[in-house]
């Protein structure tokens, strides 16, 4: 029997009902909208930058979807506020190295922290797309809030 | 609701013998994740018999050739097994040879017909080709419960042409009657298109009600019959219907096959959308004149083994004999209604109990997404459809995102369906959702 709990680890359950990040933002210097055709879920993740354009002050999500999406988002928001955006960078691709991975390897908790709860939802190919939908529209963020940081 | 009397006469319940048709199905033997594998997603694709298997091989193995090109005796027998195969299935939905065309699938017969009426509309075809011309002040009619592949190809012709696309409405459970197709159908409409069985709400077509109705007003009828020609009996003529569409990997056969059928003097005057090689009768560097139907539409190298293994598919459907494997369906939606409606908390899309309806149920489980729903079930050995179906237009009117389906055929037992209804009642407790 596939072990679910692998999956629907407590912490994500968790998140998916508390929901970090959840509310739209004010005055976000970027925003964007990602969709999962094959299921409709959805997410519009906004961001604010602090003054030097470097970190991320404020983060805040809409979405509809499942579990690990919206669980994904919540951990997301809870990892990345108050961070470097240099930082941020390194905790998206070490989380899309992780989703990628297929189950194999251990995930690298010193920088991925809680997100390595996640790494179960690797072996789940049509989920791996869940889990990445907050990440890919942070990515999308981070490029056009630094771009315009940079055009002031 | 109104059922077509051909296709609901009353007959004694004989039913199938399940677990003798089980034993043709070598997929339906696997475990998944540790449990007897139950298929509940045949609405989606079924799997295939080894009698087909075998058939599509055989043939592979001892008659494959070019069909239509050339003169030897090796194209004589593919082309005798290519043309067999369409008399085979034109006979299983009450058609002539000539009112069988070859698809990819039903998408792309239902394209065929769109296309075709967009090139009738930008001036070819002559005049024989009239009846498919739209222009601004045309209408084309289709239910808010389309799968997308009986929407998206008319939102295109409208866009092309300039005529309106219209929807008749559908009730809060996505259901709709003859009235509702009243309130939209008129004068304007040229072309009215409905799935005959919905692969959401399992809501079965007043068919010959809108026929009546849509032929009074000189409009053209396509019936998508992807949920219907597989599991009842269907007979296009009887129904009046002008084209029908249906994909043969839903009804025990092939990928890469699908069936466009239409009356033979509408086929012969539609505008081929694709042209080329086998469709033609002379051609010179400036035009070409084209063959009737089927012919015409058939451009290139067909799908030949896949056209034999339909052919398979439906001689072993003949077998089981459509009226039987319609009441096995009955029993199974009955007991899918009966037993989804007694879960606390569930909501079942489409009518409720005593409503003929498709072997097939969509729920939604407030609190928890469908996605973690057939996740559920999947870690259970129950392979279910979650998402919007292709009906996203639907599931927005009836207030939802994605949907869980488990859908049954021929090979489906009750103790499947009394599995996935136990299952789906664990699902809150699961994800910690109360009631
Ligand atoms: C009602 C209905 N129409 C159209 C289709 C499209 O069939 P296909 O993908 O085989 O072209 C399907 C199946 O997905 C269906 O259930």
């Amino acid at each position: 029997m596939s072990d679910l709990s692998g999956l629907y680890q407590e912490l994500i359950l968790d998140h998916s009902k508390r929901r970090v990040g959840d509310g739209a933002l004010e005055a976000p210097h970027a925003s964007h909208h990602e969709l999962n055709p094959t299921c409709g879920d959805e997410i519009t993740l906004g961001i604010r930058l602090d003054a030097s354009g470097t970190k991320v002050e404020a983060l805040g999500w809409e979405g509809d979807g499942c579990s690990i999406s919206m669980a994904s988002a919540s951990a997301l928001t809870e990892l990345v506020v108050g961070t470097d955006t240099a930082h941020v960078r390194e905790l998206i691709d070490g989380f899309r190295a992780m989703l990628r991975s297929q189950g194999a390897g251990e995930p690298d908790e010193d920088l991925l922290g809680d997100a390595i709860a996640f790494h179960g939802v690797s072996k789940y190919v049509m989920r791996v797309k869940c889990a990445m939908l907050s990440w890919v529209a942070l990515e999308a963020c981070l490029i056009e809030a630094e771009a315009r940081a940079t055009q002031v | 609701m109104t059922l077509d009397s051909k296709q609901s006469a009353p007959a004694p319940s004989r039913g199938l013998d399940v677990a003798a048709i089980r034993r043709d199905f070598p997929y339906l033997a696997q475990e998944l994740n540790g449990f007897p594998l139950a298929y509940l997603d045949s609405g989606a694709t079924a799997q295939r018999p080894v009698a087909v298997l075998d058939a599509e091989r055989a043939f592979l193995e001892h008659a494959n050739a070019a069909v239509h090109r050339g003169a030897s005796t090796l194209v004589g027998t593919s082309t005798t097994a290519f043309e067999d195969a369409r008399a085979t299935v034109a006979r299983f939905v009450g058609a002539g040879e000539r009112e069988i065309v070859w698809a990819e699938n039903a998408t792309d017969a239902i394209n065929i017909v769109a296309l075709g009426m967009a090139d009738a509309a930008a001036g070819l075809g002559g005049p024989e080709a009239d009846v498919f011309r739209l222009a601004a002040g045309d209408e084309i009619v289709v239910t808010e419960a389309e799968h997308h592949a009986d929407l998206i190809p008319w939102q295109r012709l409208a866009a092309k042409t300039g005529a309106t696309l219209r929807f008749v409405p559908v009730n809060d459970d996505g259901t709709w009657g003859i009235d509702d197709a009243a309130s939209v159908i008129g004068p304007n409409t040229k072309l009215v298109a409905f799935a005959h069985v919905s692969n959401v709400t399992g809501h079965i077509a007043p068919v010959t009600d809108v026929v009546e109705l849509a032929h009074r007003h000189g409009a053209l009828v396509l019936l998508d019959a992807c949920q219907s020609v597989p599991h009842r009996p269907t007979d296009f003529a009887a129904l009046g219907v002008d084209f029908a569409a249906f994909s043969a990997h839903k009804m025990l056969g092939p990928n890469g096959i699908g069936v466009l059928y239409g009356r033979e003097h509408l086929l012969d005057a539609l505008p081929p959308a694709r042209t080329g090689g086998s469709t033609i009768t002379t051609v010179t560097m400036e035009s070409a004149q084209f063959l009737p139907s089927p012919q015409r539409f058939e451009a290139g190298t067909q799908p030949v083994s896949q056209a034999v293994g339909l052919a398979e598919a439906v001689r072993y459907l003949e077998r089981l004999d459509m009226q039987r494997v319609h009441e096995h369906e009955v029993e199974l939606a009955e007991l899918l209604v009966d037993e989804v409606s007694r879960i606390p908390g569930i909501r079942l899309v489409g009518s409720g109990a005593g409503v003929e309806r498709g072997a097939l149920a969509s729920v939604d489980v407030p609190g928890v997404h469908a996605h973690d729903v057939g996740q559920f079930l999947d870690s259970r050995g129950i392979a279910v459809r979650v998402g919007h179906h292709c009906a996203q237009p639907l599931h927005r009117r009836l207030g939802l995102r994605a949907t869980t389906r488990a859908s049954a055929y021929v090979y489906t037992t009750a103790d499947e369906v009394r599995r996935f209804t136990a299952a789906l009642a664990e699902v809150r407790p699961f994800f910690g959702v109360t009631a």
